[in-house]
Parts: C-alpha cells; sequence; structure tokens
C-alpha cells in the first residue's frame, strides 16, 4: 500500500502545471532528437543537459530537470520510428529494427498504419515497464542498502564487463575506450589524498605555452581559465563532443546532406483506422514490451538490442515468419514497444544501484550528480521528493508522447524535410553554449570541440564510444571504491573474489561482491572462450 | 583504411606509455620523490597510491592497443581489411570546411562574444556549405543566437562571453539594458515576432 500511496503523491506532483509544462517540451523535442537521423536520446539528453541547470534553479523542484530529460528519452524513443517508418533510415540506433517492416509498409502505402502502429505499441510498452518499475525499484534499491565498497566495485565491473562480453564491438577497441574513459576520471585532483595527478601543465608550463601562442589572459581570453587540466575533465565535455560534435560531423560525412522522404498523408480517419489494426500487432507488443524491460536493465544491453532481440523473437515465434520483412505490423510493434520499455529499465540500476546501464542513462545519472542528488540506494529512502514525481512523470510522459505523437505527425514529417545544412549549425551552435553555459569556461569549450573531432576519427575505425562516456561518469566512484576496498583489506585483492575473506575480523562470509566479480571476468574471458571453442570445432570439421 | 588503423592505434599506444610515466609522477615540492613511488598497491599500511588506478588503466590502455596492432595485422579487423581510403576527397573537404569553421567560430567568441560569432557561424555554415537562399541564411543567423540571448542572458541571466571590450560596449551592453528592464511577456513576445519572421522567410524561399 505504500508504494501506490507514494506513487499517487508522486502522480499528483507529476501533473503540477511547471511538471507537466516540461513533459510536455521535453517529449515535443525528444520526439524530434529521436526523429532526425544522426540524433537520438543521447544526444538530445547531453546536449540539453545544461539547460536544465537553470531548469533546476528557476523550478527549486528536485524532480523538475529530471522530468524534463526523462521526457526526452520518452520522446526520442517515439520519435526514432517516425524516421524508420518514412525516410527508411532509422532516426536513432534504437529504431534500427523498426524499418525492417515499417518501411515496406510505408512503400506498400500503409506509411500512416505503420506509424500509429509504432505509437501505439510504444505507449503499451512503455506504460508495462513503468509498472514493473514501480514494482521492482522499492525493492531492488531495499536490498542495495546493504551493499559496502566491494559490492558496489563488483557491480561497476559487472557493468564494464558486459560491454566487452555482450557488446558486440571490436573487443581490444572496447577495453581501450573503457580504460580511456576511465583515466579521463582520474585527470584533476586525487580526491583521496587531494594531490594533483596528469594535469600536464604547471602554472609556469600553462603561463609558456600562452606566450608561445600569443594569447594573454589580459588582451585576448583565448583558453581563459586558469589551470586547465587541474579542474579536471568534466563528463559533459567528453559527452556533448562524442555526441554532439562527433556523431554530427559522421552522419554528415555518411549521409553528404542528402536523404530523401517518401511522401505520407494522414488524417484523424486514418489514425482511427490504424489504432483498430493493433489487433494485428497485439504478439509483437506483448513479447516486445516484457523482453525489453528486462533487456533494458542489463548494463550495456539497453533499448537497441532489446529493440532487436524483440523483433527476433517475434519473427521466431510466429506462425508466418516469411511474412517479417515484407510489412508485417507485428514487425514494427515488437521493436517499438521494446526499446521503450528497454529504456524504463535502464532507468532501473541508474535509479537503485547508482550504476548506468546505457550512454543516455549515463548522462541523466551525471545531470543527477551536479543537481545535487546522490544516486544510489539511499535515493529511495532520502529523497522520495525526487523518486516518486519522477516515477509519476514516466506515466505521464508515456501518455504525453503518445497524444503529441499521433496529433502531430504531419508537423514532425514537415520537420523531417528541414535541409540537413540547417539543422547541423543548429546542433554544433548547441553544443558550444551548451557546454560554456555549464561551466563558464572557453577552456572546456575547446577541449569538448577536440574530443568531437578526436571521437569522429575514431567511429570512422570503429572504436565504440559509450563504453567510454559511460567510464567517466563512473570512473571517479569506481576508484574511489576500490581503494576504499583495499584499505579496508590490506591491499588484498581476494576482497573483490573471495566469499570467505575475513573483511571485520568476524569471519562472516561475503557473496554478494564475489559472486559479481565473478560473473564479471566470465564475462570479460567469453569472447576468449567462444574464440577457442569456434577454432577447435573448425579444427575438428577441417579433420 | 590499413594504414589509419595502424597509425592510430600506435599513438594510441605511446599516449598510453606517456600517461603510464605521467601517473607515476610525484608532487612538485616533493624533492625527494622517486618516480613510480606512488603506484604501488598498499603504500605504508594506507591502501594504493594516486599513482595506481592511472597506471594501471595507461597500462590496459597500451594492452589493448597492442592488442589492436596485432588484430590489424591478423587482418582481423574490419578496418584493417578496408581498401577504402581513411578520409575521402569529400570527408576531407568537409572536415576542412566544417571543423575550419568550428575553430573560427570558436576564436570569434573571444574576439565579438558568443552571440556575434553564433551569428557569422551559422551565416558561413547555410551560405557557403549550405547554399541557401540568402534572405533565409541571414533571418536565420539573425534569429538563432537573438533566441539564445534571450533565454540564456536574459531570462535565464546565465551570461555568455561578450568578446573585446569595445565590442561589449558597442552592442551588448545596450542591448543589455534594454531587454533586462523588459517584463518576461514581452520577452516572449519578442520571441514570438523573430520567430514568425524566420517562419515567413522560410516559406517565402519555398522551404
Amino acid at each position: 500500500m505504500d508504494i501506490i500511496a507514494a506513487l499517487m503523491d508522486g502522480l499528483w506532483i507529476a501533473v503540477q502545471p511547471h511538471n507537466l509544462a516540461l513533459a510536455v517540451i521535453g517529449v515535443v523535442v525528444g520526439l524530434f532528437v529521436g526523429a532526425l537521423p544522426g540524433l537520438g536520446s543521447v544526444n538530445g539528453v547531453a546536449i540539453l543537459l545544461p539547460f536544465t541547470f537553470v531548469i533546476n534553479e528557476a523550478t527549486a523542484d528536485p524532480a523538475a530537470p529530471m522530468i524534463f530529460l526523462a521526457a526526452i528519452y520518452y520522446g526520442a524513443m517515439y520519435g526514432g520510428a517516425i524516421s524508420s517508418i518514412t525516410l527508411g533510415i532509422p532516426g536513432a540506433s534504437t529504431a534500427v529494427a523498426t524499418t525492417f517492416d515499417g518501411r515496406p509498409m510505408a512503400l506498400k502505402g500503409q506509411a500512416d498504419r505503420a506509424l500509429v502502429t509504432a505509437a501505439i505499441a510504444s505507449f503499451i510498452g512503455g506504460t508495462v515497464a513503468t509498472l514493473f518499475f514501480t514494482g521492482f525499484a522499492p525493492a531492488l534499491s531495499a536490498v542495495a542498502l546493504d551493499f559496502g565498497n566491494p559490492e558496489i566495485f563488483a557491480l561497476m565491473l559487472l557493468a564494464f564487463a558486459t560491454f566487452v562480453g555482450l557488446g558486440g564491438d571490436d573487443i581490444p577497441k572496447t577495453l581501450f575506450s573503457i580504460f580511456f574513459g576511465l583515466l579521463l576520471a582520474t585527470v584533476g585532483f586525487d580526491t583521496i589524498s587531494g594531490e594533483p595527478r596528469l594535469i600536464f601543465f604547471n602554472d609556469r608550463e600553462q603561463a609558456a605555452v600562452m606566450e608561445a601562442v600569443g594569447a594573454s589572459t589580459d588582451a585576448v581570453p583565448f583558453f581563459d581559465s586558469v589551470g586547465w587540466f587541474s579542474r579536471g575533465i568534466q563528463f559533459l565535455v567528453l559527452a556533448i563532443g562524442v555526441y554532439g560534435i562527433g556523431e554530427m560531423l559522421w552522419t554528415i560525412n555518411a549521409s553528404r546532406y542528402k536523404i530523401t522522404m517518401s511522401e505520407t498523408t494522414i488524417s484523424g480517419r486514418r489514425i482511427l483506422s490504424g489504432i483498430a489494426g493493433m489487433r494485428d500487432a497485439w504478439k509483437g507488443t506483448t513479447i516486445g514490451s516484457l523482453l525489453g524491460f528486462f533487456v533494458g536493465i542489463l548494463p550495456a544491453a539497453g533499448a537497441t538490442p532489446g529493440s532487436l532481440m524483440a523483433y527476433g523473437v517475434a519473427k521466431m515465434t510466429s506462425r508466418n515468419p516469411r511474412s517479417y520483412g515484407e510489412g508485417n505490423p507485428d514487425g514494427v510493434a515488437a521493436p517499438e514497444a521494446a526499446n521503450n520499455s528497454a529504456s524504463t529499465g535502464a532507468m532501473l540500476p541508474m535509479m537503485t544501484l547508482g550504476i548506468p546501464g546505457s550512454p543516455t542513462t549515463a548522462v541523466l545519472l551525471a545531470g543527477m550528480v551536479i543537481w545535487g542528488l546522490e544516486p544510489g540506494p539511499r535515493l529511495f529512502e532520502d529523497r522520495p521528493e525526487f523518486v516518486w514525481p519522477l516515477i509519476g512523470s514516466f506515466y505521464i510522459s508515456n501518455l504525453v508522447a503518445v497524444l503529441v505523437n499521433l496529433a502531430f505527425i504531419p508537423l514532425f514529417l514537415a520537420v523531417l524535410r528541414m535541409p540537413f545544412t540547417i539543422l547541423a549549425p543548429v546542433i554544433f551552435v548547441l553544443s558550444v553554449i551548451g557546454t560554456y553555459a555549464a561551466y563558464d569556461n572557453m577552456y572546456d569549450v575547446w577541449l569538448m570541440v577536440l574530443f568531437g573531432i578526436g571521437a569522429y576519427f575514431l567511429r570512422i575505425l570503429d572504436y565504440p564510444l559509450a563504453p567510454a562516456v559511460l567510464a567517466v561518469v563512473l570512473g571517479t566512484t569506481a576508484e574511489e571504491k576500490m581503494r576504499q576496498s583495499l584499505l579496508l583489506s590490506d591491499g588484498d585483492f581476494a576482497i573483490f573474489w573471495n566469499p570467505f575473506f575475513d573483511r571485520d575480523g568476524k569471519g562472516q562470509e561475503w557473496w554478494i561482491a564475489p559472486v559479481t566479480t565473478w560473473i564479471a571476468l566470465v564475462l570479460i574471458a567469453l569472447p576468449v572462450i567462444l574464440w577457442a571453442v569456434r577454432t577447435k570445432r573448425a579444427r575438428r570439421v577441417a579433420a | 583504411m590499413r594504414r589509419a588503423e595502424f597509425v592510430t592505434a600506435t599513438l594510441l599506444a605511446l599516449l598510453s606509455v606517456y600517461l603510464m610515466w605521467k601517473a607515476g609522477e610525484g608532487p612538485e615540492w616533493d624533492t625527494e620523490y622517486v618516480h613510480w613511488a606512488n603506484t604501488g598497491i598498499n603504500i605504508d599500511g594506507s591502501g594504493p597510491g594516486k599513482g595506481f588506478w592511472p597506471f594501471y588503466l595507461a597500462l590496459g590502455m597500451l594492452v589493448s592497443c597492442l592488442w589492436i596492432l596485432v588484430n590489424a595485422i591478423r587482418r582481423a579487423s574490419p578496418p584493417s581489411r578496408s581498401e577504402e581510403p581513411f578520409l575521402d576527397g569529400y570527408a576531407k573537404r568537409m572536415l576542412l570546411l566544417v571543423g575550419g569553421g568550428l575553430v573560427g567560430f570558436l576564436i570569434l567568441i573571444d574576439l565579438v562574444g558568443m552571440y556575434a560569432a553564433i551569428a557569422v557561424f551559422m551565416l558561413y555554415y547555410m551560405l557557403i556549405l549550405g547554399r541557401h537562399p540568402l534572405a533565409l541564411s541571414l533571418a536565420t543567423s539573425v534569429v538563432v543566437p537573438f533566441w539564445l540571448y534571450l533565454f540564456f542572458d536574459i531570462v535565464m541571466t546565465k551570461v555568455q562571453p561578450k568578446g573585446l571590450r569595445w565590442i561589449e560596449d558597442a552592442i551588448y551592453t545596450p542591448a543589455g539594458e534594454f531587454f533586462r528592464g523588459q517584463p518576461l511577456l514581452v520577452i516572449a513576445l519578442f520571441f514570438l515576432v523573430s520567430g514568425a519572421v524566420l517562419a515567413v522567410t522560410a516559406r517565402r524561399a519555398r522551404y
């Protein structure tokens, strides 16, 4: 009953005019961001995170900034389908699977039906997942309250290990990305000893560089910051660099500004007939809603694999699998329900354990830290005035998203015709002004653009960058938890892997950290094991 | 692409070695410090030193880079098998024009302030790279920074750089004096009217 009462309170706060307005604006922004090719939820959330600092100050409501960002997240999941269906290219990676059947439906003249199916399936997926979230989150956070430093470090290790074991990207490049992100988080001052490290330029060297480039802080304030790297590398500098600048450069190069769209007309009558047509898509919706949530919870999985997996399962269990890929409504409903469901699922470990599983939730987590909240199990105990309105807003945002989506499909279609040569400079400008607004410092803006250009080069060479973004967010906490654990064990790593390691001299057994560590180690070793098995099998076949 | 794979992995490996070295450095004021001393796991019974974590992370980066190089030699990764150029003619030109434009934009911020720099950058991008009509390019490059100015500087008082002193005095100070005194409703009206101007220009240009 407690949960229901708390949820009702939360819903009441979520429908307050300022929160409702933020949810509507967030959903509309998210729909645009999701629909525009080259931009997904993570780009929208990263580029617009600096705007939430002002929302935080203006509303004085702890949940308001997060309601805005979560609405963008949801909106983007809905929006991805619009371009997948009408343009044939996914608006975001989360909507890749939607193109498989959405595009054939559009080519058969059923674009309106596909769009309505996607919207309704998204709504059902999102709502089912929010119900699960409401049930699971308080229970999980109650369990997590007993976690100590070794447990939390082990969970972080697991989050990174899943990227290696299940990420599907080039393994050494994924590992490089994780190590690099964690290392960036160590730049600046060591939180435990308080000493500077990896600051590269001391004051004297910095002054010499300034003199060499002919700039001085008095005349022209290039790099106007004092103590460049001793400020540390701010998370948003990397996130906006990668997702604002790098991704945009990559999209410009890949699309060459040329995107063509199939003509679609939509009317109230067509929307109604589309809703009636949902009876052909109930199976995909159910599979997507259920599967998506649990895949979303897993670190490194999230909405993209969730939607692909849901599509696969829907096809596999279908009586007529051949109709998939030819324009089957179930093939649109399954991935769309799944990506919405997974995006809610991904919030579960972020909110209850403080460990994000995807780049978008990593940005959300970083935002929470900046607004002065401490994500993790204590959040549910200490900050109910933040948690429950946010959960309430999940329900509201879903409803707002489906209504806005259905009502304004023609408008979104018009916006999708906007030339990329107008959109791209706007994104660049928002990235620059957002970074400056966040840190009041041109040095961070320069660093952000340099990261962006670097990210573009690495992206061409297939280096996955999402693990680096995640690692920068988790880096400081991961190091702190590891060092505090080792302090407890006198530098003995057995505290992480041995359940019989005596932590407090009372002979107690500790199972959570070791089990998690071992799962993480198996996941890291998994690709090597699979490779060995495959080679052995190949040899046997050859023999 | 193959050559780029080798060059990038080698450069990143060198960076890793440099970072390992830097991680072992001690504080500037400690003249008796021996290099690498702070990378130990249990220094004087008080756990790992401040260089421990960065040192082993950089080592992890180095090992990953060597692995990437081995894969590249074995042609196991798609870029190392690709015969396509790393950056073709279009990509090089795009990088020069867009990346160069961005760098120019950042330099301009220090000279003419954030909003004037945005106007110049938008105009450059739309007119020269996008080849949009002059009227639309001009309207967009005035309205977009104007909106951002109203949002950041006026409504949220999140002040952005204003460039050289005489430019600040000539443009931004009078603008600030005019807009800061206005009620929120008037600001919203300015926002909407400028948006309408943009919409009309776009329609006339058949967008």
